[in-house]
């Protein structure tokens, strides 16, 4: 799959924000006044931004309120209803904490489970997907979700979760690369499933249907990046993961902190590139290209 | 709606012969032309007479080589265009309620002025019939030629599909698949039309027959090597120039 920047930003920046939200609803850390208003500031503008930058990828985005529409089927649309409507629940919560000190508990609550469903539905946007072997898992919503609390508890501040939460990602990180590998393999579609003629046969794509590229083969045949892929996973790791553990588990200091959440965003940003990089979509084997 | 008919009144769709196809790529002109000129967003080409051109097509023509374990490699042209499968995966996605699939007659359509051109449902497509149209940021797809089959100026024999109605080989057939009288569901009966990617779960409404089994010649004679050559001498003008050859 062609890595979009538009649609990388907008995953792990929103999947950062929401899982910011999530320990600010369940005030990890306590806090009110000023103090809370840099926090809920934080979470907000990295949720509102990825949501922002996710309709630079819309060839119409003047029509984007359109995708509210179909939740009964669309994963899109419920992920678009269901940003929204945590926004419109943590904003309130955020207005009583950082103007009245007042803790609404149960739209915190609601917030942070909000905040969590948020991050699935964007997840099952990829996760649904039969066409893209890699992503048609269960492992995908685990991914996300694993990694939206991990750095989320980072930013919040929450060493001891945080150090935790971080370790199982990047565990959890490791089983979708090495499971993610024999998908394509795994799904049973061939070049012969694909044009019937496997019965026939062994098929080779002999001629493609033009002498230039196309639609197709520039959004879903992407294979320049899977060149590097093991040294960007070791990269990957290293700063996602094994550099912030090891910063946080020095002694604290605010400056230790930040490079931590650096290391870790960059990691990440990584880590959805070849998220998209590596996902093989079934017709680039009529191409025969995977 | 997004969500899918349980069942449609009729079953429109085609019947591709890639026993008849001789890959010729008619059908992909005459798409792209009636596409361009008549319903709907034209398909945009970008750079048509420069390096390196691209445009929307709607119907492609690949091209296989099959090696069967014993006898010789076979060619088979191979077009391809929407299925407009039961299961299609690429209406569920669909946030706006733009793709959608017609009660009436199970033809997967999009309503362009819904289209907010986030291309999921060419993600969800595992055959590649949706392209995103580089000029008007819309999706499009083969509309089984909706403003042809139900349209009563033309005349009857153009009241099919543009690839249908041009193809010189006969290779295409347009038809209702519920009915089971219909000349495409003989077809497939008799033929043994297949699904493509059946493991993807789509049920696409279209239907390939694949290549009859090749002829093979009768055993030949193993005394023809002992008969005797029909001329002995070459008596004709190049025996003569053999002859003149010799000598030099």
């Amino acid at each position: 799959m062609h890595p979009t920047p538009s649609v990388i930003i907008f995953t792990a920046l929103s999947g950062l924000g929401f899982g910011l939200l999530v320990f600010l609803g369940l005030q990890m850390p306590d806090v009110t006044g000023g103090a809370a208003f840099i926090f809920f500031a934080i979470g907000f503008g990295l949720a509102v931004g990825g949501l922002i930058s996710s309709t630079f990828h819309l060839g119409r985005p003047e029509r984007s309120l359109k995708a509210f529409k179909q939740w009964r089927s669309s994963w899109l649309s419920r992920e678009a209803i269901a940003a929204i409507f945590t926004l419109s629940v943590m904003a309130i919560y955020a207005i009583g904490r950082i103007f009245f000190d007042y803790d609404i508990r149960i739209l915190g609550v609601l917030g942070a489970i909000m905040s969590l469903v948020t991050v699935f539905t964007t997840s099952m946007i990829y996760a649904q997907l039969k066409s893209i072997p890699r992503w048609n898992t269960k492992l995908t919503p685990v991914y996300f979700l694993s990694l939206s609390v991990g750095g989320g508890a980072l930013l919040a501040g929450q060493i001891k979760v945080c150090l935790f939460l971080l370790i199982i990602a990047g565990l959890f990180q490791l089983i979708v690369w090495i499971k993610g590998d024999r998908a394509l393999a795994l799904s049973g579609t061939t070049i012969g499933s694909g044009t019937g003629l496997g019965t026939l046969g062994d098929v080779r794509a002999f001629e493609p249907p033009h002498t230039g590229t196309n639609y197709l083969l520039k959004e879903f045949v992407y294979i320049v990046g899977r060149n590097h892929s093991a040294k960007l996973r070791i990269i990957t790791l290293i700063l996602m993961i094994g550099t912030p553990v090891l910063l946080l588990s020095l002694p604290f200091s605010h400056l230790l902190a930040a490079l931590a959440v650096i290391s870790h965003v960059v990691g990440l940003f990584i880590s959805r590139w070849l998220f998209f990089a590596e996902a093989e979509h079934v017709v680039g084997l009529y191409y025969g290209k995977r | 709606m997004t969500t899918l008919p349980e069942k449609t009144e009729r079953k429109l769709g085609l019947v591709i012969d890639l026993d008849t196809c001789v890959g010729c790529h008619a059908c992909v002109v005459s798409c792209k032309g009636w596409n361009t000129e008549n319903y709907g967003a034209p398909l945009a080409d970008v750079d048509a007479y420069g390096q390196n051109p691209v445009g929307t097509f709607l119907n492609r023509v690949h091209s296989y080589e099959v090696t069967p374990e014993e006898g010789t490699p076979q060619l088979v042209h191979f077009p391809k265009s929407c299925l407009h499968c039961e299961d299609a995966p690429c209406v569920t996605v669909c946030p706006t309620g733009a793709s959608y699939k017609r009660y009436e007659d199970g033809i997967v359509l999009v309503n362009e002025s819904d289209c907010i051109g986030c291309g999921l449902c060419a993600w969800a497509c595992p055959y590649g019939a949706r392209e995103m149209d580089s000029v008007e940021k819309v999706m499009k797809k083969c509309t089984l030629c909706v403003d042809r089959i139900y349209n009563e100026n033309l005349e009857p024999d153009d009241q099919i599909p543009a690839c249908v109605r041009t193809c010189p080989a006969g290779a295409r057939h347009f038809g209702d698949f519920n009915d089971p009288e219909s000349q495409v569901s003989k077809l497939v009966t008799e033929r043994g039309g297949i699904d493509l990617m059946p493991e993807q779960e789509t049920k696409p409404v279209n239907k390939y027959l694949p290549p009859r089994p090749k002829d093979t010649l009768e055993e030949i004679d193993i005394l023809a090597p002992l008969l005797k050559p029909v001329a002995e001498k070459p008596d004709t003008f190049i025996g003569w120039l053999n002859k003149q050859l010799d000598k030099i």
